[in-house]
């Protein structure tokens, strides 16, 4: 059991983290403390050119050899603590640090998977561990419940235009600052909720596409597996959303000709990234959907026979995704719409304007 | 002479026995004979095949095992001097059906399987849906769309896949090994549950053609009965480089089998012998392999896909890789536990490996070369029950296939007589007194139960592990555990030990 | 009696009501309710209480005789294993409304989520019925022991066509659903069959649904404007076949 929260301005407007920290704090009931975490895109406009890699180390001895690894693969525009204050409750078991670095021209042509390519290295030391790495955007995540998380990093400092949070009940792997959520790939954020019973199929599946998962957690495993289909395959978001979570083959079967046909496709050669048992999820990612241009996307999706809860709202500009409507309402008094998305259906919210 | 000592004893209670005869009729191996006001028991000749304990309407009979107790010597075992005394005798190979004998440890069942307790529920197949869906194929990298204005349009073309709505397959039994009416009862039971059988090397009657949508055609050594409309009636064609109870071993179906019926399915005379080379005399290398496969999709039009199969042995990763790239759709992995009518003994004990270890390595190659999706895996050879099924799949097998299983079905007894044409039970025999013992629609239903009832378990499985469809097993060796096997089985087998 | 949620935890507002309720209070009002979990967990008795906002999870649950009615949106897991009583919601009910439910009503003015209805029974004179104004979602009436399920499609809030999920009564073995409209089969689960209204069925049915439009204030003439279909057990012992043994 977790607690999953994502707010979005379909227009690119800033909003402040205040309401991301209220929505989630109001489900501290679903998490236990051994978790806390946040994604803010839009973080940093006069950066925006720069991959800003979020990394936890251990201390400034490592950041060093962490700077001297990152110097042989790219250029380091900028590099800073990230600032954190002390949080009663919180031990600090890493030094946050965030580094603003371009690809060197020769690999511009293929940077975002170099950046993959390098952060997946960096976690292959074993001792730091990049937790974001996209553009404008970031990742901020501890041991703890999301609202210390949130004081910890000092939230109230940024403002966003699309917002993640999740509060953890460790399940499979124990409390530590790695495994807290979101998990981030590139730009790609996803928070979840459940614990995914196929994931050795689709651990070994992602290796066959060259992912390793070093974390050993499911909800890796799903942002790797949004990240094959959508940014690699480029499969639009509701397709994508049918390999994770499938039709049944007895509804295939009652679909009409040309979309049965795409199905069944979809089920042989993707079956091993089905993902199975509970979850609801909400993904973040900077681009548009597939083929729409677009500054942001969230996607909110439960498993295809709805064992977590999803609760999404509207009001004007803003869409809400919430394992439970009070989260919603704590921070969207009179949404203008609520509605629970059906069972592997996709809730897509795309930002369309300038950010 | 030692070796004649019956291996059973023939009890007839004659309180019970109304002297009506039946078990003489139907005792095939000859053990029962009439003298004058009795049934006489014949106990060297008796099999043990039980044919004349369930016929008998009084249950006066009754078999005991080696009623003459022998010295006890742990090496010298019984079966060993046996063996000994029997070639002294013969000067000749020793013959053997069924699977293997030697080997009892089987890791399977030192397999466990996982349940979901309260961070995810298990799921209930008896309401919800539980999907068992297979498809035996190429499957491609990725899928393809073109955008059609607001609609999309599959881009990327499929290769031929066979589709199972179970993951359990009959195995490659051959008509002349078997009864027709064994190849049709199988076949029947393919089509009622949605999956195929094999039709073996021996071809194809025309009995059966019309299930041949449910049947895979097997092209093995001999290419007996190998023709286009055989080719062209198959589900899927197999070819077979080998078996898991005689790897590297050819076939003999002796001249004295060879009816008419089997003639006119195999294409050779009435009375001859039907040999089946131990190599295929067109594949001397993976490179012929490929040749072969190809020719095989050139003949089917590309419309089916071309499996092959081999006997696990030591270097099955490699051949599985090389047979991969050779083009195969399918590779059939036959473990070295796996049954036969008919083969030499010593063979049959002691060449091979386990299915389990089989699959694993081979499953674990194909991902490292990054070629796993373009291959089937299918293992067979002692898949005895659903459980069995369930742990085959989770360490990476696709679908797997059963023979003996489907055989007992049919009502064989294991008496491990096959090679004698004798079968009492109408399986393994082409006596048309003993075939007209079973009948095809009784046979195809009881195997379709079978098929049916592992079906309903296989989704209790998945159900308990919170899983909803077939596809999340697959080579889902997180869970399974290990109970009692050793540091390297384990590592082998990519599974972690109980406990872990 | 007013008592004011707002940022509560659960636990203190429900000692709230507790105490209130042993001082002698039988009617509440809870008004700034958001998220907080079981209200009304096991009340017994003729008390009425009012609730403003989204209650959390487990609303109702074990509830034996208190009338609940919610101004707003309930969350997961209304009614749940509840005994008898009344639970009103004038919004949306989400996933396993009545899970186990024996006895009660629960009334739903929009719609409801997935697995409705799921493993409620009959039990001596107790007769559990949940009304749905709105859809359902997949699995409805999942194991279905006892009792009654309406659901009506009416006032449909959240842009979806159809009434019914699939799964319709997947293993259902008692009680009886009906569903104001026409139902294709290939919604039904195993062990459910559609069966004809019977003049019994059509005066439970609106015995039930004259309460449920006098509680929302809707004109029972335009329920009845279209027939009703009946969902029903093939069988009282769906897997009499399914283990067999030596």
């Amino acid at each position: 059991m977790c607690s999953i929260l994502g707010i979005v301005n379909a227009s690119g407007k800033l909003f402040s983290a205040s309401s991301i920290i209220e929505g989630i704090t109001l489900m501290n009931e679903r998490c236990n403390g051994l978790g806390g975490g946040f994604a803010a895109y839009g973080l940093y406009p006069e950066y925006k050119e720069y991959y800003a890699l979020h990394i936890l180390l251990k201390d400034f001895e490592q950041k060093d050899r962490v700077e001297e690894m990152l110097k042989e693969h790219v250029d380091i525009y900028k590099d800073e603590e990230i600032e954190t204050r002390n949080v009663q409750g919180i031990s600090q078991d890493y030094l946050p640090w965030r580094f603003f670095v371009d690809v060197p021209e020769r690999y511009a042509h293929d940077a975002d998977n170099y950046i993959i390519d390098l952060s997946m290295k960096i976690n292959d030391t074993g001792n730091a561990l990049v937790i974001s790495s996209g553009k404008n955007m970031g990742v901020f995540k501890a041991i703890g419940y999301p609202d210390q998380v949130a004081k910890l990093y000092k939230l109230e400092k940024y403002e966003a235009y699309m917002w993640l949070a999740h509060g953890r009940y460790p399940t499979n792997t124990r409390g530590w600052w790695g495994g807290a959520h979101p998990f981030s790939i590139l730009d790609c954020s996803i928070v979840h909720n459940g614990e995914i019973t196929s994931y050795g199929t689709n651990r070994r599946f992602l290796e066959l596409y060259g992912y390793k998962c070093s974390y050993f957690t499911d909800s890796e495993v799903l942002a790797y597996l949004w990240d094959l289909l959508v940014r690699r395959h480029k499969l639009p978001i509701d397709v994508a959303s049918e390999v994770l979570a499938p039709p049944f083959w007895e509804q295939i079967e009652r679909m009409p000709g040309e979309k049965r046909r795409i199905i069944e496709a979809l089920r042989i050669t993707y079956g091993p990234a089905m993902v199975n048992g509970p979850f609801g999820i909400v993904i973040a990612n900077s681009t548009g959907l597939t083929g729409v241009a677009g500054n942001g996307t969230m996607v909110g999706l439960s498993d295809r026979i709805k064992l977590r809860p999803l609760v999404c709202a509207q009001k004007d500009d803003y869409t809400f995704m919430a394992s439970e409507e009070s989260a919603i309402k704590a921070v969207c008094k009179n949404p203008d719409i609520v509605w629970a998305p059906g069972a592997g259906k996709p809730t897509v919210a795309t930002v369309t304007g300038d950010v | 002479m030692y070796s004649s000592v019956p291996e059973f004893r023939v009890l007839i209670d004659k309180q019970r026995c109304r002297l009506c005869k039946r078990c003489i009729e139907n005792c095939s191996f000859g053990a029962l004979e009439w003298r004058g006001d009795k049934v006489k028991a014949f106990d060297d000749r008796c099999v043990a095949c039980l044919r004349c304990v369930s016929m008998c309407p009084e249950d006066a009979i009754t078999l005991r095992r080696t009623p003459s107790d022998v010295s006890a010597h742990p090496v010298w075992t019984e079966n060993a001097r046996r063996d000994v005394f029997t070639q002294s005798r013969t000067g000749a190979i020793l013959l053997a059906s069924t699977g293997n004998e030697l080997h009892e440890s089987i890791i399977f069942d030192h397999l466990l399987l996982d349940a979901c307790q309260v961070t995810n529920p298990a799921i209930d197949p008896l309401r919800e849906p539980i999907e068992l869906r297979t498809y035996i194929g190429r499957k491609p990298r990725s899928v393809e769309f073109e955008a059609i204005g607001d609609s999309i349009k599959l881009k990327t073309e499929l290769s031929p896949a066979l589709r199972l709505d179970i993951p359990i397959m009959i195995a490659q039994m051959s008509y002349g090994a078997i009864s027709l009416e064994a190849h049709e009862a199988l076949a029947r039971a393919a089509v009622m549950r949605g999956t195929t059988m094999g039709s073996g090397e021996g071809g194809l009657h025309k009995n059966l053609y019309p299930y041949s949508d449910h049947i895979i055609v097997q092209v093995a050594s001999g290419r007996f009965g190998v023709h286009p409309a055989y080719l062209e009636a198959g589900a899927a064609v197999e070819i077979k480089i080998g078996q898991g109870a005689k790897p590297g071993i050819g076939g003999h179906l002796p001249g004295t089998k060879i009816t008419d019926e089997i003639s006119e399915a195999r294409m050779i005379p009435i009375g001859a012998d039907a040999i089946s080379p131990a190599p295929h005399h067109d594949i001397y290398s993976i490179e012929d392999l490929a040749q072969l496969v190809n020719s095989l999709k050139e003949a089917t039009r590309y419309k089916k896909p071309v499996l092959v199969k081999i006997a696990a042995v030591h270097n099955v990763a490699a051949i599985s890789s090389g047979i991969c790239r050779a083009g195969a759709d399918a590779i059939v992995i036959d473990g070295f536990r796996a049954g036969t009518g008919a083969t030499p003994k010593v063979i049959r004990d002691n060449v091979g490996i386990p299915i389990e270890l089989a699959i694993a390595v081979v499953d674990q190659r194909l991902r490292e070369e990054g070629i796993r999706r373009e291959t089937s895996l299918i293992a067979s050879g002692t898949i005895r029950n659903s459980g069995d099924v369930a742990k085959a799949i989770a360490l990476g097998a696709d679908a797997v296939k059963i023979g003996t299983a489907a055989l007992i079905a049919l009502g064989c007894t294991v008496c491990k007589r096959c090679y004698t044409g004798k079968c009492a039970w109408g399986i393994a025999t082409q006596d048309p007194k003993l075939r007209s013992r079973l009948d095809p629609a009784d046979g195809a239903q009881r195997v379709s139960n079978l098929l049916l009832a592992w079906s309903i378990e296989l989704k209790e499985i998945l159900g308990a592990a919170g899983i909803n469809s077939i596809e999340s097993l697959r080579g889902n060796r997180d869970r399974l555990r290990g109970y009692g096997l050793d540091h390297t089985t384990l590592e082998i087998l990519g599974v972690q030990h109980a406990g872990s | 009696m007013r008592i004011v949620a707002n940022y509560k935890h659960y636990k203190e507002l429900n000692e709230e009501v507790v105490q209130a309720i042993k001082n002698g209070a039988a009617q509440l009002t809870l008004e700034d309710v958001n998220g907080q979990r079981f209200i009304a967990d096991c009340l017994k008795g003729k008390l009425k209480i009012d609730i403003y906002g989204t209650p959390g999870n487990d609303l109702g649950m074990f509830m034996d005789g208190p009338t609940v009615t919610v101004f707003g949106n309930a969350q997961d897991g209304v009614g749940n294993t509840m005994s008898s009583g009344k639970i009103i919601i004038h919004g949306d009910g989400r996933d396993i409304v009545g899970h186990s439910m024996r006895g009660g009503k629960i009334f739903v003015r929009g719609d409801v989520g997935y697995r409705v209805g799921i493993h409620m029974k009959t039990y001596k004179s107790n007769v559990p019925i949940i009304v749905a104004g709105g859809r359902a979602g997949d699995f409805l009436g999942e194991y279905m022991a006892g009792g009654i399920i309406i659901i009506l499609g009416m006032h449909n809030t959240a842009k979806k066509t159809e009434i019914l999920g699939d799964w319709v009564a997947t293993g259902q073995h008692g009680g009886a659903i009906y569903v104001r409209g026409e139902v294709d089969d290939s919604k039904l689960g195993n062990g459910a069959a559609q069966f004809p209204m019977t003049a019994d069925d059509e005066m439970t049915v609106k015995k039930v649904l004259t309460e449920y439009c006098r509680v929302f204030g809707l004109g029972l003439d335009s329920v009845f404007e279209t027939d009703f279909t009946k969902i029903a057990p093939v069988s009282h012992r769906p897997y009499a076949a399914l283990y067999t043994c030596e």
